[in-house]
């Protein structure tokens, strides 16, 4: 991300210079060349979304036909105190899962760039993301689980009570997010890694010479300089995280009582498991503001387009 | 401008080759030939419909069944996308909790016409096992293939350390107030890891070794393996009328003191609690040796009674209030879809699930008990023939002492309001007299 930034004035201006020359006849080729993309783009985004967007506004069963029913659905939405909690819960699944995610991942990048070297053990890192995420679910709902769990067998070895890891309603969503946090931390490091190569050694050579603690080498350099990239990975985890649904789907659908029912959960709840898709679609064009608006404002505050480097 | 119009004009392109696609499955070949696809859930069953299946096929050699095994938890989901997709199966096993919404929705066909043209006696069934898949139409949309009753299994030998007998087993009791013997013997099966039982001085309830009874969830609104076997007897029912009734009486107090004896047995220690159910089975733990007595359906004679090292007992469910035992009733049919292009083939493959030449097949290999009478005491005779009595089950069908299934609309959103409530009455978090708002709710839908 930052080397496209730095190297974007030069770049810009050899390519631009031609292309005017060219102009219009350019459209066909470059249409050609974006339609595999668009095609894709249309057919899995933009139709479902408008059409989605159209189903929030109706009554539909999926076997019937759609009805127009204006916003009933978001009104009904405004006095669910499903909805409520399920905002609640996803809140609290994604505010364990993305401090402790970046955090950890900002450590393990560090690790990467300063320490750990060999490709070997950079790549092991990866190993937790190369699990679908059913599978990394249900290997923890075993390891975790509290009558043959070998987790809870330690516990107990050890004279500790044990603890339902998924069955009790304070644990439910935070064992969720750790599991998804040990999944993809590797991963989020990766990208954060990455950025930390592109931030120029010799900033750190000064640094140096004027006899900057590693402390404040971190917080004064290495911070801002990453500070777009960790904007992007802010922004794409926290998009994920608020989609949890595969973890809590085969583990604790929902319960126990409602300490787990996410948004994603309730949406698929209400559309697939009670046939009620326009107020699932309703519910999904909610999550989909909030997305879009989380994003924006991680956008402008963190300023994530622009770089110190320049 | 330019950008907007091209992808105007891309989206009407995509636009009309989903419309294409989407009628590219119409013309029908003959309607009483070829293959029909079959669904069914139970991966038990399976060998015995593959029998049936190729005895089927014998009989009318133009027709083959082609048969599909899917899990519960994928089955309803794959099946609506079927329906949608136009790609569901001919013919597939049906539950009572959701064939009311097919038939709402039009993707099932009554099957009146067929069972007058070839005479059909519904009256071979069991009795009430036909009647259950008549809808509020009036017409019939399911020939029943089993049926399935609540009875306790229980570790025989566990049982025989705590000197209970299987004529104790027989002969318990049960009362909201104190529980009975049924709550005795429960109390007594219980063991501590200290070695005290659960009725002894020194029982530590929050360290327990094993579970006098097991439990496999809160039951959500129908309790069907949990707690309606009690519920049951104290005259207590789901709904006003069944089937199709359209208001529910989680507000009885009858019903209520019923489910707050039963979450208190997780308080006293001689059931586990509900967090603790997140996981492993019931009967796994059941096989680990971790519970005595686990109120089951008859659909897990097999897994129960197919443990290495585990001598299971089956024993009736106990007697209540009104002196009687009680079990919940359940039967599953065969449905056709209403958008199969062979009706006549289909229609004759359902008839043929329905016969007794196809029902003795399943009994013969003792893991279901058919709807047809007479094929039902086969299926029992098979039971012991592997050595295992299942008397329990069958006795209450032939008493009268059982209840249907709850049928009704809305089961599924009636489920969406019931199971958190009844997860949080189970697991202590609120007194079951919460459930008066749960019902509420619930019957606001019907309004």
């Amino acid at each position: 991300m930052t080397t496209l930034t730095r190297n974007a004035s030069p770049a810009e201006h050899s390519v631009r210079r031609p292309l005017k020359r060219r102009g219009q006849s350019d459209l066909k080729i470059a249409l050609f060349f974006i339609a595999p993309a668009m095609i894709g783009f249309i057919v899995f985004y933009l139709v479902p979304t408008l059409r989605g967007i159209y189903l929030s506004f109706t009554e539909y069963n999926i076997l019937g036909d759609p009805t127009w029913i204006g916003t009933a659905n978001y009104e009904a939405i405004g006095k669910d105190p499903l909805f409520w909690n399920a905002l609640a819960v996803t809140t609290q699944y994604v505010l364990i899962n993305i401090v402790l995610q970046t955090a950890l991942a900002l450590g393990l990048a560090l690790l990467m760039h300063r320490v750990a070297k060999s490709t070997l053990i950079r790549g092991t890192l990866l190993l937790p993301y190369l699990m679908a995420n059913v599978i990394a679910a249900l290997l923890w709902f075993w390891l975790l689980d509290y009558q043959i769990g070998i987790v809870n067998y330690f516990i107990d070895a050890l004279g500790m009570p044990k603890v339902a890891f998924f069955g009790s309603e304070e644990w439910a969503i935070p064992t969720q997010a750790l599991i998804n946090t040990w999944r993809h931390m590797g991963y989020t490091a990766l990208l954060i890694f990455a950025g930390l190569q592109a931030i120029p050694h010799h900033v750190y050579e000064v640094a140096n010479l004027d006899g900057a603690s590693p402390w404040q080498t971190f917080r004064k350099i290495t911070l801002p300089l990453l500070r777009p990239v960790l904007a992007l990975v802010l922004i794409v985890t926290i998009i994920g995280s608020f989609q949890v649904f595969d973890t809590v789907a085969v583990t604790t659908q929902g319960g126990p009582v409602n300490a787990s029912r996410v948004l994603q959960f309730y949406i698929y709840q209400k559309a697939f498991t009670e046939s009620d898709f326009g107020y699932g679609s309703a519910l999904a064009v909610i999550l989909f503001v909030i997305l879009a608006l989380v994003a924006f404002i991680q956008m402008k505050f963190l300023k994530g387009n622009e770089s110190d480097l320049d | 401008m330019n950008k907007k119009k091209a992808l105007g004009s891309l989206a009407a392109a995509a636009a009309a080759v989903l419309a294409l696609s989407a009628c590219g499955n119409g013309g029908s070949a003959e309607a009483g030939k070829g293959e029909i696809n079959y669904w069914l859930w139970d991966a038990n069953q399976l060998p015995a419909y593959k029998q049936c299946a190729d005895d089927f096929h014998k009989a009318n050699p133009d027709i083959t069944v082609k048969i599909t095994q899917r899990g519960w938890d994928d089955y309803w989901g794959t099946l609506t996308n079927g329906f949608v997709a136009g790609t569901a199966p001919d013919v597939f096993t049906d539950h009572l909790s959701k064939y009311p919404e097919f038939v709402k929705n039009k993707q099932i066909l009554a099957l009146d016409d067929a069972v007058k043209k070839d005479n059909i006696d519904t009256g071979s069934y069991n009795s009430g096992l036909a009647d259950l898949w008549v809808g509020q139409d009036g017409k019939r949309y399911g020939l029943p293939k089993d049926w399935d009753t609540i009875a306790l299994f229980y570790n025989t030998k566990l049982a025989a350390d705590a000197g209970v007998t299987p004529q104790q087993m027989a002969a318990l009791t049960w009362n909201p107030q104190d529980g009975g013997t049924y709550e005795k013997t429960i109390a007594h099966l219980t063991v501590g890891k200290n070695g005290k039982r659960g009725d002894e001085a020194g029982f530590d309830k929050n360290n327990v070794a094993v579970y006098g009874l097991g439990l496999n969830g809160s039951g959500s609104g129908q309790g069907q393996t949990e707690w309606s076997y009690l519920t049951g007897t104290t005259g207590w029912t789901h709904t006003d009328k069944n089937p199709w009734g359209t208001h529910f009486n989680y507000d009885d107090a009858k019903f209520q003191q019923s489910i707050d004896w039963f979450a208190g047995l997780a308080q006293k220690g001689y059931m586990p609690k509900l967090e603790t159910t997140v996981g492993a089975s019931m009967a796994d733990t059941f096989a680990a040796g971790k519970s005595v007595i686990n109120a089951n359906g008859s659909w897990m004679i097999g897994q129960y009674t197919g443990y290495k090292d585990v001598q299971v007992g089956i024993a009736p469910t106990p007697t209540g209030p009104d002196g009687k035992r009680s079990s919940m009733y359940n039967g599953l049919a065969d449905s056709i879809y209403a958008g199969t292009k062979k009706p006549e083939a289909a229609t004759k493959w359902v008839e043929y699930l329905g016969s007794a030449a196809c029902q003795d097949v399943v009994a013969a290999k003792a893991v279901v008990f058919p709807a047809i009478k007479s094929s039902a005491d086969k299926a029992v005779d098979a039971f012991k023939a592997k050595g295992v009595d299942v008397t329990p089950f069958s006795q209450q069908v032939k008493d009268g002492t059982t209840f249907l299934f709850p049928i009704a609309d809305k089961a599924a959103k009636v489920d969406g309001i019931m199971k958190p409530a009844m997860d949080a009455v189970v697991s202590g978090k609120a007194p079951a007299s919460s459930l008066t708002q749960a019902n509420d709710q619930v019957n606001a839908l019907f309004k």
